[in-house]
């Protein structure tokens, strides 16, 4: 058994512990209120955010340092193979850019015709994922672009396949972002079918979505595929959310039971795509409304984002 | 502070920076409930052998760090931490001569304490939670406590 060196005089007395105590449970309970109620810490969380970027940094390097590695010592019959397989997935894309741009024509034609506003095309820039939060309750993570990139509260997140999440916190460097599967989150979605909207919430699982507001009667079936309809303010209108995976009528209930499975797989995205939605310029004040619904639709307790969610489904 | 005494500081906050990381670091997740709470087991370990630069007010600034770090509400960690802490350093001299199985019952306790006080804020502010999530790393935290008290215990060499 090795001696314990005792530290002073009379090991037993520690000065002024209860006092301390007392302090740091008070500022917590303090920065604990502020940080819930209103929304004052983003210095304090950035400040301490740059001396956690490098740890980040740090954790992320083996998996990038593989993510290399694997590349670089590829060989080459590999490389031919993944080469053929991206040269035909680009030819039968490119067939479908050149319907996509007859679309697009054909749509503006229209539009035209009706007199709308032209549908503007969004930004995009791809972040990587560099950390997946610890934390089992919420589904966070961080992605490497900051607020020197021109990153902002409440934006949204794709991947290839859909909807990922939207960010929740800037920082200079990195940002927390928050994923569609986690329990606090609500997204407004329509039915692409029948423009039937209603409220797709996270669930805590990596493959699953909550429909809560759909009455029995509501026209949706299995299968249907929901994309954000835009109506929050934080998502462009547009993106494949969810395919709907099981609906179950309880005749005595006064909602259906419908849940959906997220188009991307939530639990296995590296890299994904951030977008800054177009805003039609002659709207101005319209743009100042976007900036402040981020902080109203973003991750607010499940009960606020009834409250801010558009009416369910069918009015 | 003096050339000893920061040499003295310097292990601890180098255990205390892989604990950290060993928190972010990405696992699987089927094993993700099972993580121990790296950062409690080892400021834990430092307030029982020297309570007197490591207590409660280290703790706390630890504790926002790793809220920080995992984007949960702030002053949650530091709050559990410097409770834990504080029980911790009362008790210094007691679990320094607890056997072994009676210490792995002492940090049992405290790192339910620590869960407890973090799931408590999470009720509070309406964050959601599973029973695993609150028992799962405290028992993996106690079975894994032997292997960082013993890393720790070569740390502390260097700290003399």
């Amino acid at each position: 058994m090795v001696t314990y060196r005792s530290d002073n005089s009379n090991p037993a007395r520690i000065p002024a512990l209860g006092i301390r105590v007392l302090i740091c449970t008070a500022l917590s309970v303090l920065l604990m209120f502020m940080d819930h109620r209103q929304d004052h810490l983003g210095t304090i969380r950035k400040g301490v955010g740059v001396a956690v970027y490098p740890l980040q940094v740090i954790v992320d390097a083996p998996f990038r340092l593989w993510e290399w590695l694997t590349e670089s010592t590829a060989d080459r019959s590999e490389l031919q193979r993944e080469l053929a397989r991206l040269r035909a997935e680009r030819v039968l894309t490119r067939a479908e850019l050149q319907q996509l741009t007859a679309l697009r024509a054909e749509n503006d034609r229209l539009r035209d015709l009706l007199d709308a506003r032209p549908r503007l095309r969004d930004e995009i820039r791809v972040a990587e994922i560099m950390a997946v939060d610890a934390n089992p309750y919420r589904h966070n993570f961080v992605i490497d672009l900051g607020e020197a990139d021109g990153v902002f509260n409440g934006q949204a997140i794709i991947d290839a396949d859909g909807v990922i999440g939207q960010v929740l916190e800037v920082g200079v460097k990195t940002s927390q972002a928050i994923l569609i599967s986690d329990p606090s989150h609500a997204l407004p979605v329509e039915v692409s079918r029948n423009g039937l909207r209603t409220i797709a919430n996270g669930t805590g699982e990596f493959d699953q979505l909550d429909l809560p507001f759909l009455p029995n009667n509501a026209d949706i079936v299995e299968g249907d595929v929901l994309v954000t309809s835009g109506l929050g303010g934080a998502f462009p209108a547009g993106y494949p959310v969810a395919v709907v995976a099981s609906v179950n009528r309880i005749p005595q209930a006064s909602f259906a039971d419908v849940s959906a499975k997220p188009s991307s797989e939530l639990d296995q995205v590296r890299e994904v795509l951030l977008i800054w939605s177009a805003v039609p310029e002659e709207d101005a004040p319209a743009t100042a409304a976007d900036e402040d619904s981020p902080s109203e639709i973003a991750p607010a307790e499940t009960t606020d984002a009834e409250e801010t969610a558009p009416e369910p489904a069918d009015e | 502070m003096s050339d000893a005494a920061y040499a003295q500081r310097l292990p601890v906050i180098a255990t205390i920076i892989v604990a950290l990381m060993l928190t972010i670091i990405p696992l699987p997740d089927w094993l993700e409930p099972f993580r121990p709470d790296w950062v409690a087991l080892t400021l834990i370990y430092w307030a029982m052998i020297l309570p007197r630069t490591w207590s409660v007010g280290s703790a706390w600034i630890v504790g926002l760090i790793l809220d920080v770090a995992q984007g949960t509400l702030l002053g949650q960690h530091g709050l559990a931490l410097c409770v834990v802490i504080f029980v911790t350093v009362r008790m210094h001299l007691l679990m320094r001569v607890f056997p072994a199985g009676q210490l792995m019952a002492s940090v049992f306790s405290l790192l339910a304490l620590y869960q407890f006080i973090v799931f408590w804020v999470n009720g509070v502010a309406g964050v959601p939670v599973e029973a695993i999530q609150y028992w799962a790393p405290v028992i993996s935290g106690t079975l894994i406590w032997p292997v960082v008290k013993s890393i720790l215990d070569g740390a502390r060499m260097r700290v003399k």
